[in-house]
């Protein structure tokens, strides 16, 4: 993604919504040798640069997801690192980080090196590895952390292999310090969860199938914020769905504890009614829960007690989810329905405001994972999201840059779209008119 | 051509209560074929039905077979074991290989829930659901409420109690949703380990003790507790389940009525039920299995296009 000798690019007249300078107004963003040059009020057009419009859209720091699946290396038949970074891309997305349970797992520097060599091959969204905490996944030893941030890891997750052995736990929080890189946990109780494919309430009940109770996954997030007191540590809790889970995240927050949090776009849109007919294409882990918990986690959101908007990407193979509700895998491709999602769910009923959301979306994901970008400050990277907040599209699975097409949103019409995304002063996908 | 079930029987939650008096009025005047000396009406003749049983049953099956070959049908059973499907073939595939033998109707049988809503969604022939995982168990909810009805008459207001490993049981929810439409009250009593959490959720009252349910109740379905609930934790021991939630001879002399007493089989004798119990006067249980028969018998017909009202037409060989 060496950007050093494309033309310079003239975002002209957007309104430039970028919290990190606390600037919400039209003007022009200049982009130059991969950075912003200059950004805000307007700006001649230098000669020889390129120009768009963007007129009655939305310019913001370029979006990043700190939770994807991509599959390489192991499962390329259901996505690729570059198939994968397309649909970022598509989806409005400059960056991403890509979660380790890949096949081998990604827990030494070799494989945390081609992962992000790969992400720079593909030349769209930026890719940035996770790193396993324990080797293989496997909840026993502690993967070589320091080696695989060498490597290009920007945080530690055994993702959906949740850390069983607290003191594993207590130990990574404790090590990843000297890194400064955030430990990102799966909260579960698998001796609660397991054998679990949906919620636990009187739909599961109905349905005959063993439900994962909310408790599974709270048990888990106050076992690590207590464990990021006692430590210092920086715990991130990945894709929390329920209310109780909210709750104590704000409890350690207002104690000053060093817990951040995410949720997923359809963690704050659905409930658990999609499950209805057996439909795995609302089979996911954590699973959907209640309009309770959405309003919760939504409040959290404005609040602040939740940080991030991630997708949990995770591409299955069709015949992998056309299959009975209790044996398809879990996970909805999301990268590019997640900003329609926020904008329908969130923005456009003020749940939260667009600074809120790109903060969300883009700001805070830099921050606390420690990326470049999150802002359009001169000298910044030049990733930038050039998005429609209003425009209605349907969502057609058919039209994805993911391999995957396992999504409840399938047919229905949200508002708000990406329009143009920059990567290094590159536009790597533009919405075709 | 679709009957009044329309083209499937996938469980008794989506049917309403019209729906099911209908089966079980169709079912009455069947029951006679099988006391005949040649149980055999002509009325499914030429219609191929296909028993694919993903798990082990004998009662079902068997009874699912005398149904369809009293009434004339060809069947074919398939187990899991001897199968394309322990060679892993996908159930959509098994279906879709069956359907391209150009069959008319499958009876499956399977240990995931929604399986057989999944099978009827992807064939064109009727699908009958003979127990999906923990979730339905039509058929078997069907022959409860005939033998209710055929003891009781009109069931509303009847108050029947479920009792045992409700958590896991088709049959249990099942007879939940056929009991109350039909207007009886519906009680579970057992574990609260082996009730669903929400149970109260589904309109149902919780006994937590036998005794009170066994004070409250009218009938009694008596679940079969399964081992493997001991090996997975749920309740400490068979001994220990028998002396708490086990339905004695004992216990129901205690009562103030007279207790029907329902068990969808297979009996495990001296722990959820005491043989005294099972083999005693007020033990409808064979009354079920003979019931289960004639219960398909109309199922079938009624998917295969059937008209209720001539089903006695249909029982005497000329339909």
């Amino acid at each position: 993604m060496n950007a050093a000798n494309t033309r310079d690019l003239l975002l002209k007249g957007g309104r430039i919504v970028d919290p990190s300078q606390g600037l919400d107004a039209v003007g022009d963003v200049l982009l130059r040798n991969g950075k912003v040059e200059a950004c805000g009020g307007s700006i001649g057009t230098p000669d020889g640069a390129e120009v768009m419009d963007c007129s009655g859209l939305v310019v913001s720091p370029g979006m990043i997801d700190v939770h994807v699946h991509l599959r390489e290396p192991g499962r390329e038949d259901v996505e690729t690192i570059k198939t994968g970074a397309h649909s970022a891309a598509a989806g409005g997305f400059t960056g991403v980080c890509a979660m380790p349970n890949t096949k081998p797992v990604t827990d030494n520097q070799a494989t945390v090196g081609f992962v992000k060599r790969q992400g720079e091959a593909a030349g769209y969204a930026r890719v940035y590895p996770y790193g396993a905490i324990s080797l293989g996944q496997k909840g026993e030893t502690l993967a070589e952390l320091g080696e695989m941030v060498g490597a290009g890891a920007v945080a530690f997750s055994d993702d959906g292999r949740p850390v069983e052995s607290a003191h594993l736990m207590r130990t990574a929080l404790e090590y990843a310090r000297t890194f400064n890189v955030p430990v990102a946990e799966h909260c579960e109780d698998m001796s609660l969860a397991r054998g679990g494919s949906m919620n636990e309430g009187v739909m599961s009940a109905r349905l005959g199938l063993k439900g994962i109770p909310a408790e599974a996954e709270e048990i888990y997030v106050i076992r690590d914020i207590l464990l990021a007191k006692r430590t210092g540590g920086h715990i991130h809790m990945c894709h929390l769905s329920t209310r109780g889970s909210v709750e104590l995240v704000r409890w350690g927050k207002e104690r000053g504890i060093n817990v951040t949090a995410e949720v997923c776009s359809h963690h704050i849109s659905l409930t658990e009614s999609e499950v209805e007919g057996y439909n795995t294409n609302a089979k996911m882990n954590p699973p959907l829960r209640t309009q309770s918990d959405i309003d919760a986690l939504q409040e959290g959101l404005a609040d602040g007690t939740i940080d991030l908007l991630v997708t949990d990407h995770a591409p299955h193979h069709y015949d992998e989810k056309e299959r009975e509700f209790a044996d398809a895998p879990n996970g909805i491709v999301g990268l590019e329905t997640a900003l329609g999602v926020n904008c329908t769910w969130l923005l456009k009923p003020g749940v939260i405001s667009i600074s809120q959301m790109v903060d969300r979306m883009s700001c805070l994901q830099a921050k606390i994972f420690h990326l470049p970008g999150g802002t359009l400050r001169a000298g910044s990277i030049g990733d930038v999201t050039v998005f429609d907040p209003t425009r209605e599209w349907t969502v057609n699975p058919a039209n994805f840059k993911s391999k995957g097409r396992n999504t409840p949103y399938g047919g229905r019409t949200l508002v708000g779209q990406a329009i143009a995304t920059v990567v290094g002063g590159r536009v790597v996908y533009r919405l075709p008119t | 051509m679709k009957g009044i079930l329309g083209k499937d029987l996938l469980g008794l939650e989506q049917l309403t209560a019209e729906q099911i008096n209908v089966v079980l009025d169709t079912a009455t005047p069947l029951k006679e074929i099988s006391l005949r000396q040649i149980k055999k009406v002509p009325t499914l003749r030429g219609m191929t039905i296909v028993n694919l049983f993903f798990e082990a049953s004998t009662r079902t099956r068997i009874s699912f077979e005398f149904a369809e070959k009293r009434l004339s049908a060809d069947t074919v059973n398939v187990a899991s074991s001897g199968s394309s499907v322990s060679k892993g073939e996908t159930l959509v595939d098994t279906a879709r290989n069956l359907e391209a033998m150009k069959i008319d109707m499958v009876v499956i049988r399977h240990p995931a829930s929604g399986a057989a809503k999944f099978l009827a969604e992807r064939i064109e022939s009727n699908v009958i659901n003979a127990g999906d995982g923990m979730h339905e168990h039509p058929t078997q909810g069907l022959l409860d409420l005939l033998t209710l009805r055929d003891r009781f008459g009109d069931l509303k207001g009847r108050r029947i109690c479920i009792v045992g490993d409700v958590l896991h049981s088709r049959v249990a929810r099942s007879n939940i949703w056929g009991l109350t439409k039909l207007g009886a009250e519906v009680a579970v009593c057992g574990p609260r380990s082996l009730l669903p959490n929400a149970i109260e959720e589904m309109g149902v009252t919780v006994f937590q003790r036998i005794e009170e349910a066994i004070e409250w109740a009218e009938a009694l379905n008596i679940l079969r507790l399964q081992l493997e609930r001991m090996e997975a934790g749920y309740i400490p021991s068979q001994r220990e389940y028998n002396r708490v939630f086990g339905v004695t001879r004992e216990r129901l002399e205690r009562a103030p009525r007279e207790l029907l007493i329902l068990h969808p089989g297979p009996m495990n004798r001296g722990v959820e039920i005491d043989s005294d119990v099972a083999d005693g006067p007020h033990s409808v249980i064979l009354d079920q299995v003979t019931n289960g028969v004639a219960i398909r018998m109309a199922v079938l017909y009624l998917l295969s296009g059937g008209r209720p009202e001539q089903a006695i037409v249909a029982k005497a060989g000329v339909a």
